[in-house]
C-alpha cells in the first residue's frame, strides 16, 4: 500500500497559499502584512518546488536534487530580502510615522 | 604669376560678407565702409594686376585652376574651376571696377540709412557670386553664381523690406527668376545627356569636333536663352526689372544695369560655339532682342519715374545685346555691354544723385531747372545720356553703331534687314526718352518744392532713417538747405564713370573711321578663332562706305530723338500733353505698359493660384493635414485609456499583474489548442 501523500495535496496546498499571499498582498495596507504576504508567497513556490523535486526524484532518478536546491537558494534571497525590506521599513516608519502603504506615495504625483 | 590668386578675387568680396554680415551691426560705420570698401578694392587691384602681367606677355591669356572634383561619380564629375581668358577679363574688369566705384558712391548715398551694414554685406555678397559667375569654368559653378547674383538681387530689392511694395517686387525678381533658372537647369540636363560633362572646354570642344547642326543643340541652345532672358529682363520675363527700382539707387546701377542683367548676354556669348550651330535658335535670340529693344524703349517713353524710365532703357539696352548676340556678332555685344555698363551705371546713380538732392523725389513731373542748383550731377548725367543717345564720340555710339552695322550686314538671317531697322527705330526712341529726362529734370521751370525740414529728408528714399541724425550731424547739416549737391563720395564715381562714358567707346573704334577695333580682336581669341560662323571668323568690315553711310544714318536718327525732344519738352512744354490726349487709347496702352503685368496676373497668376488653393483646401488641408491629425488624436486617445493604468498605486499594479499571471495560466492550462492550431 502506498502510504504516501499523493503530490497534488502538495500542488493544492501550495497554490491556497500562494492565493493567500496574492490576495493579502492585495488586501493588506499595513506595509509589514504585505511584506509578510510575499513570503508567504515565496514559501507556497518553495513547498511546490520541494513537491516536484521529490516526485521527479523517484520517477527519474536522474534529475537529482536541483528542486531541492533551488528552495535553498530562494530561502537566501528571501532572508536577504527580509534584512533589507525590513530595515527600509524601519527607515519609512521613523520618517512618516506610518505604516500604511497608502499614505507612503512620496513618488506618486 | 600664380594662377591660385584667381581664388582670392571672389573669396576677398566674401570675406568682407562674413565680416560686415556677422559682426557689422557692431561695427561703426566707417569700419563698415572701410571692410566693404577694401575688400571690392583688393579683387579689382589683382584683375588690373592681371591685365598688367597679359599686356606685357603680349599673348593671348588663358588661365584656369581647379580644385580637387566638385562631384565626382561614375562617368561624371565636375571641378571647382575658374578659368580667365579675354572675355572673362572684361567682365572682370567691369565688375570689379564699376562695382567698386558704386561702392564708393554708396558710402555716400546710404550714410543716412538704417541696416547700412546689411547693405554693404549684401553688396560683398553680390560681388562674390558675380565674380563666380564670370570665373567658372563649368555650366554648373556658372549657375551657382547665377543663383547667388539672383539672392543678392532678392536681398537688395528688398532692402526697405518695412515697404510692401520693395518686398513684393524682389518676390517677383526671384519668382521670375525661377522660371529662366528652370530652362538653364533643363539645359544643363541635356548637355550632361549628351556630352556627359558641364566643363566648358570639354562640352565646347565636344560641340567644335562633332559636325552636329540644330537638334538636341537648338533644345540646349533655347533653354539657355529662357534662362538668360530671365536674368536679363528680355520678353516675356523682362517684368521684374521695372519693379526691381523699389531697391536703393546704387543697387539699381550695379545688379540691375551694368552686372548681373548682363550675366545672360555673358553667357550666350560664353556659349557661342554652341549658339553657331544652331541658326534657329541665333535666329530666336536676335528675334527676343530686337523685340525687347523696341517694347521697352516704347513703355520708356511715357514713364515718369526717373528710375524706372531708366529700367526700361535698361531693358531696351540688353535687347540690344542680344540683338548683337543673334547675329553672331558677340563682341559687338560684350563692348555695348561694357559700354553701357560705363554709362547706364553713370545714369542711375546721377539720378540717385538727384533724388538725393531733391529728398527723396523720383516723379519728373516735379523736378526741372535743376542744372543750376546741382552742376555736378548735371554735368555728369549729360555726358551719360549723349553716350546713351549714341551720338559721337560718346561711347554709345561706337557700341551701338557696331551692333546695327553687324545685323545689317549679317548674311545668314533672313530678317537681318528687319531687325536693323528695329534697332535704327530703337536708337531713335532711346535719344528722345533719353533727352526727354534730361530736359524735364534739368531745364524748365522749377516743379519740385523746397523741403528744408530735417525730418522731412528721404521719405520715400530714406524709408527708414530715423535714429542716425545725431550720428551724422556734421554730414547732416547740407540737409538742411532743401536742394543740394550731393557730398565729394558720391560725385567722385560720377566723374570716374562720365570720362569713361565719354573715351569708353574708342577702344572699338571701327576700322571704318581710321581707328582699330582694339576691342574686337582683343576678343578674338574667344569668339573668332573658335567660331564656325562665316561672318564672325571674317567679320564684313570692308565695306567702309556701306559702314559709314549706317553710322550717319544712326546719328541722324538719334539727333531726330534729340530734336522731338527738345521740341516737346523744352520748347513747348505742353505739346507731349496735347499729343497724348489726342491718342488717348494709344497713349494710355502704353502708359500702362501694354498691360502685360495685367495679363501675366490674369493668364498665370491667377490660375496658379486658384490650383494651389484647390490642393490648399482640397489636399493640404484635408489630406496631409488630417492624416497629422487623425494620428496625433489616435496617439492621444490611447494614452488617455492606457494613463488610467498608470495610477500609481501599487495595489493596482499588483492586482495588474495577478491577473495577468491568471490569465498566462489560464491559457496554458484551457488554451493549448489556441498554440497548435
Amino acid at each position: 500500500m502506498n502510504s504516501e501523500v499523493p503530490i497534488a495535496a502538495y500542488l493544492i496546498l501550495g497554490a491556497i497559499l500562494f492565493s493567500i499571499g496574492v490576495g493579502a498582498f492585495l488586501i493588506k495596507r499595513n506595509i509589514i502584512s504585505i511584506f509578510m504576504s510575499i513570503e508567504l508567497m515565496l514559501n507556497a513556490v518553495n513547498l511546490t518546488f520541494v513537491a516536484f523535486a521529490h516526485h521527479w526524484h523517484a520517477v527519474y532518478p536522474v534529475a537529482g536534487a536541483s528542486g531541492q536546491i533551488f528552495v535553498f537558494f530562494v530561502m537566501v534571497v528571501a532572508a536577504a530580502e527580509a534584512a533589507v525590506g525590513l530595515a527600509i521599513i524601519i527607515a519609512i516608519f521613523r520618517t512618516r510615522k506610518t505604516l500604511n502603504v497608502d499614505q507612503i506615495n512620496l513618488m506618486h504625483n | 604669376m600664380p594662377t591660385s590668386l584667381l581664388w582670392f578675387i571672389p573669396l576677398l568680396p566674401f570675406a568682407g560678407f562674413l565680416i560686415n554680415g556677422t559682426l557689422g551691426r557692431k561695427l561703426p560705420r566707417a569700419a563698415v565702409t572701410g571692410v566693404a570698401l577694401l575688400f571690392t578694392a583688393l579683387p579689382a587691384a589683382i584683375v588690373a594686376w592681371i591685365w598688367v602681367v597679359m599686356k606685357a606677355a603680349g599673348a593671348p591669356l588663358s588661365m584656369t585652376v581647379t580644385s580637387q572634383p566638385w562631384i565626382a561619380i561614375t562617368g561624371f564629375h565636375v571641378d571647382f574651376a575658374f578659368t580667365v581668358d579675354h572675355l572673362t577679363m572684361i567682365m572682370l574688369a567691369v565688375v570689379t571696377g564699376v562695382g567698386f566705384l558704386i561702392h564708393v558712391y554708396s558710402a555716400g548715398y546710404m550714410a543716412h540709412e538704417d541696416g547700412y551694414w546689411r547693405f554693404f554685406a549684401y553688396l560683398n555678397l553680390f560681388m562674390f557670386f558675380m565674380l563666380v559667375l564670370v570665373l567658372s569654368a563649368s555650366f554648373l559653378l556658372l549657375f551657382v553664381g547665377w543663383e547667388g547674383v539672383g539672392l543678392a538681387s532678392y536681398l537688395l530689392i528688398g532692402f526697405y523690406f518695412k515697404k510692401d511694395s520693395a518686398a513684393n517686387a524682389g518676390k517677383k525678381a526671384f519668382v521670375v527668376n525661377r522660371i529662366g533658372d528652370f530652362g538653364f537647369l533643363l539645359a544643363m540636363f541635356l548637355i550632361i545627356a549628351h556630352y556627359g560633362s558641364l566643363s566648358f572646354d570639354n562640352v565646347f570642344a565636344a560641340i567644335s569636333a562633332s559636325d552636329v547642326h540644330g537638334g538636341f543643340l537648338t533644345a540646349i541652345a533655347l533653354l539657355l536663352l529662357v534662362g538668360a532672358a530671365g536674368k536679363s529682363a528680355q520678353i516675356p520675363l523682362y517684368v521684374w526689372l521695372p519693379d526691381a527700382m523699389e531697391g536703393p539707387t546704387p543697387v539699381s546701377a550695379l545688379i540691375h544695369a551694368a552686372t548681373m542683367v548682363t550675366a545672360g548676354v555673358y553667357m550666350v556669348a560664353r556659349c557661342h560655339t554652341l549658339f553657331d550651330r544652331s541658326p534657329y535658335a541665333l535666329g530666336v535670340v536676335a528675334i527676343i532682342g530686337a523685340a525687347t529693344a523696341i517694347f521697352a524703349a516704347c513703355i520708356g517713353m511715357v514713364q515718369h519715374d526717373i528710375k524706372r524710365v531708366l529700367a526700361y532703357s535698361t531693358i531696351s539696352q540688353l535687347g540690344y545685346m542680344f540683338l548683337a548676340c543673334g547675329v553672331a556678332a558677340y563682341s559687338a555685344a560684350i563692348f555695348h555691354l561694357v559700354t553701357h555698363a560705363f554709362f547706364k551705371a553713370l545714369l542711375f546713380l546721377a539720378a540717385g544723385s538727384v533724388i538725393h538732392a531733391l529728398s527723396g523725389e523720383q516723379d519728373m513731373r516735379h523736378m526741372g531747372g535743376l542744372w543750376k542748383k546741382i552742376p555736378w550731377t548735371f554735368g555728369t548725367m549729360t555726358m551719360g545720356v549723349f553716350a546713351i543717345a549714341g551720338i559721337p564720340p560718346w561711347a554709345g555710339f561706337f557700341s551701338k553703331d557696331e551692333i546695327l552695322y553687324r545685323t545689317f550686314a549679317d548674311t545668314d538671317n533672313p530678317l537681318a534687314k528687319l531687325l536693323w531697322a528695329v534697332g535704327l527705330i530703337t536708337a531713335g526712341m532711346t535719344s528722345f526718352y533719353m533727352f526727354r529726362l534730361w530736359f524735364k529734370t534739368f531745364f524748365g521751370d522749377e516743379r519740385f518744392e523746397e523741403t528744408s525740414s530735417l525730418h522731412d529728408h528721404g521719405a520715400a528714399v530714406h524709408a527708414s532713417s530715423t535714429s542716425t541724425l545725431t550720428l551724422e550731424a556734421d554730414h547732416e547739416d547740407s540737409h538742411t538747405h532743401g536742394v543740394h549737391e550731393s557730398p565729394w563720395v558720391m560725385l567722385l564715381p560720377l566723374v570716374v564713370l562720365a570720362a569713361l562714358s565719354f573715351i569708353g567707346g574708342w577702344v572699338g573704334v571701327p576700322t571704318a573711321m581710321h581707328g582699330h577695333n582694339e576691342f574686337e580682336h582683343f576678343l578674338d581669341p574667344v569668339f573668332a578663332a573658335t567660331s564656325t560662323l562665316q561672318s564672325v571668323a571674317e567679320p564684313g568690315h570692308e565695306s567702309h562706305g556701306l559702314e559709314i553711310g549706317l553710322a550717319f544714318v544712326s546719328v541722324a536718327t538719334a539727333l531726330i530723338g534729340l530734336f522731338f525732344a527738345w521740341l516737346f519738352y523744352a520748347k513747348k512744354p505742353g505739346t507731349a500733353n496735347a499729343i497724348a490726349g489726342r491718342a488717348k487709347p494709344l497713349y494710355s496702352l502704353v502708359a500702362h505698359k501694354f498691360y502685360v503685368d495685367e495679363i501675366y496676373n490674369a493668364v498665370f497668376v491667377t490660375g496658379l493660384m486658384f490650383a494651389t488653393r484647390i490642393f490648399l483646401k482640397g489636399f493640404d488641408q484635408i489630406v496631409i493635414d488630417g492624416s497629422g491629425r487623425f494620428a496625433s488624436w489616435i496617439a492621444m486617445d490611447l494614452g488617455e485609456v492606457a494613463r488610467r493604468v498608470q495610477s500609481g498605486n501599487i495595489r493596482s499594479y499588483a492586482g495588474w499583474l495577478a491577473l495577468g499571471a491568471a490569465v498566462v495560466m489560464a491559457v496554458m492550462i484551457f488554451g493549448r489548442g489556441i498554440w497548435v492550431l
